[in-house]
């Protein structure tokens, strides 16, 4: 078998040093009734690489690729360019095959890219410090409550109805569990955003508002006057941000005042894949930082006076706190975290800028062009690369049409809000710089005829 | 004008005195090279990437644009392309050489799976993309459930958490779920003194109470005491088999009978499932959830510190009440149940862990891995992790303190301590000393039961070469920390960098880069 190694001889061998007849003395603390004595029954033999490929190739085949399609998704991960020079550098073994730097001597590589990235989320979302990564946005949302409850003692969060319904429900679940009280409702197919009802909703019980920005349906409002509610009132505000991208054009949360801003990095750097594995963001205020979840890298000096970076802060952690930790994070989303910082670095201010306005000029130009369609309305004043339509008739049904012409057209609130029948027909439509003109065109006329 | 004569050396002047290396002027040392941060060679004007013009449009940002500076520096491709491949250089990995971390499972990462997971049709697919159009991904996930199930003898697995500790929290929620469910309100959960520390941290996170349960001489749960303190107001015994002693825990089935007859669960942390896949089934054992580090047993790549994936075999108990979403087969077409449909097909589920459904990325790496195996191959990486770790056990244990070593074999780890060590010698002098010998130090100071403990952890996919050499290496640092060889606390020299001050660091925090602090440093 071409991944081990060991030869008969070998084995034979190293048996006769451990003093052992056979493998099956190795396992004698295996109670008997457990032993397995043959290899299990109804699963097949080892394969060929070519045979393994030749299989999921035939699966992937099955799949239509959002490269392959006009492709219109988004509402939590977003299809974007990533150089080619991203993906070759994090397929470098050094990075690829290393473990958590626990061994700062020999991983000053992977912390040096730590300590990187943590600054670029930082400056990004308009924060003070970032941690080294979570799993993805809608865990990173949740720790941000907990961490709120944490630093106000009080359990009762705020969410905003523009808040990703699938971060709500892992909210949700995990408030079942720790007993925080959480307020939501579905949002409506308004231009405005709920901010003057959450302001409205404020009480001293409140431990944080979560509010997503730009939000479910693409809106983007100023959080400053809900900061300020937040803080009169003693509770944080916890901004969530999806797209990261948008933040090349519009202000950072953290310049309005929010104290957490947490986010999904997927858009930088990371494919679709499916859902995962993805980049949790999570940056604060300076003065919460003992409170973070997650693992963080400082700077230090070695024996010999030189710079370098080790895991730090570590007795908020796990392996140290045990039940007291902040989390019970363990590993992270590291290499997710490599490829932001590297696509990032590609772009640097200047590119991320011209990504961002080119992005939301397409997204200008196909929301006006179906806007036009008949039946076909456009919910949003403002928003950046992504906006909802309210269409003549359930979404549902239209993007399950568009799908079956070869068109991924965008993504339902059915779909995303099963209970809220009144938002039925919305379709949210996400458009970055793979979107061409004629992809546009195809999108208006294929729903030209969907609700003719 | 004169002519060089002799034209240029062939052969290099033989060293007649030892003598230190000079200092270089860039600080670099021939291939070992410096390199500074991006903040300090980028410029925020600088791009590596082109786009097209962007269209004249009417902004539709509101009063929101951006105006003031990010501070975002940006490097040509070339200077990006160098840069990272600098950084990586500074890294030790398995691509590199043996790397020993026990409980972290650091095999060979093969790179068809690297391949496959790139395929357009797996990594190229949005989430929330129509279901006739991602078949072929959710055969992915039904076929890699179909071995989790059948490889662990299990009921069912959730297939969506992130990593292991989050495996952990999807199975204590189940097993609350559970308990709620018939009306059963418990409040302790109970760790062995020798568990990871996120098995702590998630019964705390639960909402329960988390105590100790002792471990005996040989390194094994204390039957006794945990039976002692079973009762009404257990809600699950979190166990770790093999445990982190690298033991298998003889009494599992004995535990697991004890524990349901108290009306409790049994969580198994199935961090170290690599030294049993193929050989023993937990479901055998009477484990109610155990989760599966993809990352470990199945060789996904570490990545530097994730992304992991975790998914969780769950017993007929604690089935209905597993985390949205799934893939159902229905006919020949796969179907994912969400929030919309679940209440006709899975109405005890405790909900939603994540966003999506889980790490897809990691699923198609480990469902290659495992087709590339197959049954017969998986038992054999069970054994050669076993044999692996047993003749590192008894190659060292006449030069290292080996606490359990006299209780039989270990299985796919071997524990060592720092006992008969010189005076001021410690576990940490040999790790280092490791680094210097070009190998990654093995886990040190955990478990917590053994003193200064390391705990080896070689895996399957290291040659019988590449352990003698380790072997060599370890032997000769614990005879010169036994003889105490004061070099040896210098250790790394040969690093690029020596050891670092942890202290300073968790003091003065510095996060992130600023300007200021380079300003202040040049005062």
């Amino acid at each position: 078998m071409r991944y081990l190694p060991l030869t008969a001889t070998d084995r034979q061998d190293m048996l006769s040093v451990i003093g052992a007849t056979s493998i099956d003395d190795l396992f004698i603390d295996v109670p008997a009734e457990a032993r397995l004595a043959e290899k299990i029954a109804g699963l097949p033999d080892h394969a060929s690489e070519l045979a393994v490929e030749r299989h999921m190739g035939r699966l992937a085949a099955k799949n239509l690729s959002a490269g392959a399609a006009p492709f219109f998704l988004g509402a939590g991960a977003y299809k974007h360019h990533v150089p080619a020079s991203v993906d070759h550098l994090i397929q470098r073994g050094e990075f690829l095959t290393a473990y958590t730097p626990y061994q700062p001597e020999i991983a000053q590589g992977t912390l040096q890219v730590l300590f990187e990235f943590q600054t670029q989320v930082a400056r990004l979302l308009g924060c003070d410090v970032a941690n080294a990564s979570m799993y993805d946005g809608s865990t990173a949302c949740w720790e941000a409550i907990g961490m709120a409850r944490r630093i106000t003692k009080r359990g009762k969060a705020l969410l905003s109805s523009g808040l990703h319904p699938h971060y709500v429900s892992v909210a949700n679940t995990m408030a079942k569990f720790t007993g925080d009280a959480l307020v939501h409702e579905a949002p409506t197919l308004d231009a405005a955003t709920d901010i003057d009802a959450l302001i409205g909703a404020i009480d001293k019980d409140t431990s944080c508002v979560v509010v997503q920005y730009p939000d479910i349906l693409g809106r983007i409002a100023d959080l400053t006057p809900l900061a300020d509610a937040a803080h009169a009132a003693g509770a944080l505000l916890v901004a969530v941000v999806t797209e990261p991208v948008a933040l090349g054009a519009i202000k950072a949360p953290g310049a309005m005042g929010a104290d957490i801003v947490v986010g999904e990095g997927q858009s930088i750097g990371v494919g679709l894949q499916f859902g995962g594995p993805y980049l949790g963001l999570f940056a604060c205020k300076q003065k919460y930082v003992r409170q973070m979840p997650g693992r963080l890298c400082g700077e230090t000096l070695d024996a010999a006076g030189k710079r370098g970076f080790v895991l730090t802060l570590s007795t908020r952690e796990q392996h140290i706190r045990r039940e007291k930790a902040t989390s019970n994070i363990c590993t992270n989303s590291g290499l997710c975290a490599l490829a932001f910082s590297i696509h990032m670095t590609l772009l640097g201010e200047a590119g991320l800028r011209e990504l961002a306005m080119l992005n939301h000029g397409l997204a200008v130009q196909a929301a006006d062009r179906l806007a036009q369609v008949p039946g076909v309305k456009l919910v949003n004043d403002s928003f950046f690369n992504e906006f909802t339509l309210v269409l003549a008739k359930d979404a549902r049904d239209v993007v399950r049409n568009l799908a079956d012409k070869g068109i991924l057209g965008g993504v339902s609130l059915g779909r995303l809000f099963p209970d809220a029948t009144a938002i039925g027909n919305g379709l949210v439509v996400a458009v970055t710089e793979t979107v061409t003109a004629e992809d546009i065109e195809i999108l208006a006329k294929a729903l030209e005829e969907e609700l003719a | 004008m004169t002519m060089l004569k002799e034209g240029r050396p062939t052969a290099p002047v033989p060293v007649k005195e030892a003598h230190m290396a000079p200092q270089t002027a860039t600080g670099n040392r021939a291939l070992m090279l410096e390199e500074a941060l991006i903040f300090e060679i980028g410029s925020t004007a600088t791009t590596g990437v082109d786009f097209a013009p962007a269209p004249q449009v009417a902004s539709r940002l509101g009063t929101l644009a951006r105006t003031d500076s990010i501070g975002l520096p940006g490097l040509s491709e070339q200077e990006t392309v160098r840069h990272y491949t600098r950084l990586s250089r500074q890294n030790y990995a398995i691509d590199l050489g043996l790397f020993p971390l026990g409980s972290c499972t650091m095999k060979h990462n093969p790179r068809l799976n690297e391949k496959v997971a790139r395929m357009p049709g797996f990594g190229d697919i949005h989430p929330l993309q129509p279901q006739s159009t991602v078949q072929g991904a959710l055969a992915v996930i039904d076929e890699l459930a179909h071995w989790l199930i059948t490889l662990t003898g299990m009921h069912a697995v959730a297939m969506s958490p992130k990593a292991g500790a989050h495996g952990e929290l999807c199975g204590l929620l189940a097993i609350r779920s559970a308990l709620e469910a018939r009306g059963d309100a418990r409040s302790v959960v109970l760790v062995p003194e020798s568990a990871h520390g996120t098995n702590p941290a998630t019964a705390a996170f639960c909402g329960y109470k988390v105590e100790d349960i002792p471990a005996t001489p040989e390194g094994r749960v204390d039957l006794a005491a945990l039976k002692a303190r079973l009762g009404p107001d257990v809600a699950a015994v979190m166990i770790t088999n093999p445990n982190t002693c690298g033991l298998f825990e003889r009494e599992m089935k004995t535990i697991s009978d004890a524990v349901h007859a108290a009306g409790a669960f049994v969580y198994c942390d199935g961090a170290n499932f690599n030294a049993i896949v193929g050989r023993v089934r937990p479901g055998d054992l009477g484990v109610d959830a155990m989760h599966i580090n993809l990352h470990k047993t199945f060789s996904t790549p570490h990545g530097g510190g994730g992304p992991g994936s975790g998914p969780v075999v769950l017993s007929q108990a604690l089935a209905p009440f597993a985390p949205l979403p799934f893939v159902e087969k229905q006919g020949d077409q796969f179907v994912l149940i969400e929030e919309e449909t679940a209440g006709d097909h899975h109405a005890g589920t405790f909900g939603r862990m994540v966003a999506f459904h889980g790490q897809m990325g990691m699923f198609t790496r480990a469902l290659t891995y495992i087709l590339s195996h197959g049954a017969d191959g998986l038992r054999q990486v069970a054994e050669d992790a076993v044999l692996n770790a047993n003749y590192i056990l008894r190659s060292l244990d006449d030069v290292l303190d080996a606490p359990f070593g006299f209780s039989g074999p270990c299985m796919h780890e071997a524990l060592f301590s720092d006992k008969g060590l010189a005076e001021g010698f410690t576990t940490l002098d040999i790790a280092k000393g490791l680094i210097d010998e070009g190998f990654h130090p093995m886990t040190m100071y955990f478990p917590l039961v053994v003193h200064g403990a390391m705990l080896v952890e070689p895996t399957e996919t290291e040659s019988k070469a590449a352990l003698d050499q380790f072997i060599m290496a370890l032997r000769s640092l614990a005879q010169r920390a036994k003889a105490g060889d004061e070099a040896l606390k210098g250790a790394p020299y040969h690093a690029p960098r020596r050891r670092l001050d942890e202290t300073l660091a968790a003091r003065k925090p510095v996060l992130t880069w600023s300007e200021l602090d380079l300003a202040q440093a040049a005062e």
